[in-house]
């Protein structure tokens, strides 16, 4: 059992958990996940983790309620445990002294690209750091990313703050205005990472993204995260889940994440049904 | 043999085993319980009593010769045919700590079947049955406690919880080593737990052999991925040994257009959200599956037909089995083949798929095939599939499962230094499941490719014995 620490609703939809997990926290690096179960009939659900705390033992998850698994994780509070949890997963980021790295979050992204900034100063990096989300109350981490980045640019949908408009605006300027970029890493919805991944594209500049296919065991076993990158079909759990954006299917993976759509609907309105939560 | 005061018949046995009755095919596809229902203890002591016990010759290989983990099968069908039924799960138990799986799962009539005697001129002792019916009488009535063992104070990590990881651990601990198994996923047994159907092996059995094996002092850690959460390197600072046994978990696909088209998944994803996360019960379990009503299992094992029995479980209103031989070369058990005929399996037989066709949303909704013929036998010795010129036909289907085999899983081998392994990927063992790092054994699918439960157990079995030597040196 794992317990949860501390609680934080960093949006009206989106919570921080601090879990006690001291054997995944002893290994997690930037860029892995963990998986939760939350009970006896409960699904197998990836998390990208936030931070780890090798001394306290503890590792922190960033996630927004979508269906019936998150919605239920909202529920908890501190005190409360989950019944399974299993990593770190999947390969950690490459984090290497490149010269300048442009670190772009986008929504609850925002929390997954959050360790690789860290990572990527405490290698040597110059560290631009671009947070976009629908408006301000949606952003997350900004007091945390301004401090640890060289750069620090927040956008918004609706221009609540920030730049009026998106992440790839700002890229698409610092681009325009010559500035020497060496790798850009972007985690956020598909859309997000596709359109960035468009744009670098015509300029040659190396990309990162990490992918979010619906996983089940998480350990390379069924192919349910498999995804065509470059051609070829890789497990997203094993291989990934960060890929070379330039080589990445986008379109399938948007196709193939809504396979249970159906299926989705049906068990959150069960579980509202049954829990008269709302 | 038949002890004094037997209450064996004297006389011919009989030519045929005892049926064994099973749910009906019309009810029990609509239904996920047990397919065959089990012997009652009359009939089974009657079973039991067809054994003629017959003495062992030089040159002739009898019942127990048969066996992978060595069960002294005369000598459990004895205690049987006398009633004994306590007696009998004690000769069991000495070698085989999983009955009640092996007495379902096991190909008997390769193994222990194939040596009998009666099976020349009739059909052999049910053994696979009547080891089920022992096992099943001792579960129901509750488990021995075993004795206490003496300790020897060394450490074993066994990595999987599969039948060669349970199997080794089990008998490491009867030998008083302390052991420590640990499993990747939520729930103790690999594929026992999410390959194999609640329909053919339900899953409170197999938690209850795992009881067993706890009960013998066995400690099971699950969510612990040796590799990623702890390494093979880690294990070896706390443990005197290690067992590795985990097992064949990575899905082959055939590399043809379509693959990743939704309604594609592999058989290894079709059965584990159903077995191991419990799809068939959604919404009251969260795991989903998305069936459709025209399924295609691709292949000829018995994955391929515990897919398709499934997919008609779950509302398939047409399940189809692709395969590129013909029915004698199909590796799936024959009473497997059986049971999904009368279920209303379709057989699409000297068949290949060569591609699947997508609808504008991303889902298969057709697939093309290849009728194939057979022409010279391949190295496996079975005739090679030769596809036919211009045979080219569609199928309509909106699910496709891929059951054409599994290879090694890699999460061990690539995170552990000096650990052998094969172009396969298998880990190289010798004859006792040593591998080429000290203290460091394997066995199962992980050492021999994807096989069978029992050659698992097996494998587990000899590697305990190793291990024990090993300690004990």
């Amino acid at each position: 059992m794992y317990e949860i620490l501390k609680k934080r609703d960093l949006t009206l939809d989106t919570k921080l958990f601090e879990i006690s997990a001291p054997l995944i926290a002893n290994k997690a690096k930037p860029g892995q996940f963990i998986i939760f179960r939350l009970d006896e009939d409960g699904e197998r659900v990836p998390l990208t983790i936030a931070k780890a705390d090798k001394e306290k033992g503890t590792i922190t998850i960033v996630f927004q309620e979508v269906g019936k698994s998150t919605t239920q994780l909202g529920t908890l509070g501190e005190g409360d445990t989950l019944l399974n949890l299993v990593g770190p997963l999947g390969r950690p980021a490459d984090i290497e002294k490149l010269g300048t790295v442009v670190c772009i979050g986008g929504g609850v992204g925002i929390a997954c690209v959050f360790p690789e900034i860290g990572a990527m100063k405490e290698a040597g990096n110059e560290v631009i750091s671009i947070i976009g989300a629908r408006n301000e109350s949606l952003l997350l981490f900004e007091e945390e990313i301004d401090e640890i980045s060289d750069e620090f640019y927040i956008t918004t949908d609706d221009g609540s703050k920030g730049h009026h408009g998106f992440v790839s605006d700002v890229l698409k300027r610092l681009i325009d205005e010559g500035r020497k970029i060496d790798l850009v890493m972007a985690v956020g919805p598909i859309i997000m990472m596709k359109v960035v991944s468009d744009l670098t594209k015509q300029y040659g500049l190396k990309t990162i993204v990490s992918l979010n296919p619906i996983m089940v065991d998480g350990t390379g076993m069924c192919g349910s995260c498999r995804v065509e990158v470059g051609g070829e079909t890789k497990f997203a759990c094993v291989d990934g889940p960060e890929f070379d954006a330039h080589q990445v299917d986008f379109n399938m993976l948007m196709s193939r994440n809504r396979r249970h759509t159906k299926e989705e609907d049906l068990s959150m309105k069960d579980y509202k049904e049954h829990c008269r939560c709302g | 043999m038949a002890e004094e005061g037997s209450k064996r018949k004297k006389g011919k046995p009989k030519k045929e085993k005892y049926p064994m009755p099973e749910q009906d095919p019309k009810e029990r596809i609509k239904n996920f319980e047990e397919v065959p229902l089990g012997y009652d203890v009359e009939i089974a002591i009657l079973e039991a009593q067809r054994c003629i016990d017959c003495k062992p010759k030089e040159n002739k290989l009898l019942c127990r010769d048969g066996c992978p983990v060595e069960v002294d099968i005369p000598g459990f069908l004895m205690k049987l045919a006398d009633g004994d039924l306590d007696g009998a799960i004690k000769v069991i138990k000495e070698k085989n700590n999983l009955p009640a799986v092996c007495g379902r799962v096991c190909p008997y009539e390769g193994q222990c079947e194939g040596y009998c005697t009666l099976g020349k001129k009739g059909e052999p002792v049910g053994i696979g049955r009547l080891e089920r019916f022992v096992a099943d009488y001792e579960r129901e009535k509750g488990f021995t406690r075993p004795d206490k063992i003496e300790q020897s104070g060394k450490k074993v990590a066994v990595v999987g919880s599969g039948p060669a990881g349970l199997t080794a651990a089990a008998d490491l601990a009867k030998m008083g080593h302390g052991v420590t198994v640990f499993e990747a996923l939520h729930t103790p047994g690999g594929v026992l737990v999410y390959g194999i159907p609640e329909f053919r092996l339900p899953k409170k059995i197999v938690a209850a052999e795992v009881d067993f094996i706890r009960a013998l002092g066995v400690e099971i850690k699950t969510d612990m991925v040796v590799g990623m959460t702890i390494t093979v390197d880690e294990l070896q600072d706390d443990y005197d040994a290690i067992f590795i046994g985990t097992g064949a978990g990575l899905p082959r696909w055939m590399g043809i257009p379509g693959e990743n088209l939704n309604g594609v998944y592999s058989a290894n994803e079709f059965l584990t959200r159903i077995n191991l996360m419990r799809a068939y019960k959604f919404p009251d379990c969260d795991t989903p599956i998305t069936m459709g009503k025209r399924v295609a299992t691709i292949g000829g094992g018995n994955v391929a037909m515990d897919s398709a029995r499934n997919a008609l479980r779950l509302g398939a209103k047409e399940s189809y089995i692709i395969y590129r031989r013909s029915e004698t070369e199909m590796p799936a058990r024959i009473e497997e083949v059986e049971h999904a005929k009368e279920e209303g399996v379709k057989f699409e037989l000297l068949t290949v798929p060569v591609r699947y066709i997508g609808d504008e949303n991303g889902w298969v909704k057709q697939m093309e095939c290849l009728r194939m013929e057979l022409g010279e036998p391949d190295d496996s010795g079975r005739r090679r599939p030769v596809p036919i010129e211009g045979s080219e036909f569609i199928i309509e289907i909106d699910t496709v499962v891929v059951a054409i085999g599994q290879s090694p899983n890699p999460l061990v081998p690539s995170t552990t230094e000096g650990l052998e392994t094969t172009k396969w990927g298998t880990i190289v063992v010798d004859d006792d499941g040593a591998t080429s790092r000290k203290g460091v054994f394997a066995g199962g699918d992980i050492a021999t490719g994807a096989a069978t439960v029992i050659l698992a157990m097996g494998a587990g079995k000899k590697a305990a014995k190793a291990i024990d030597k090993y300690l004990r040196d």
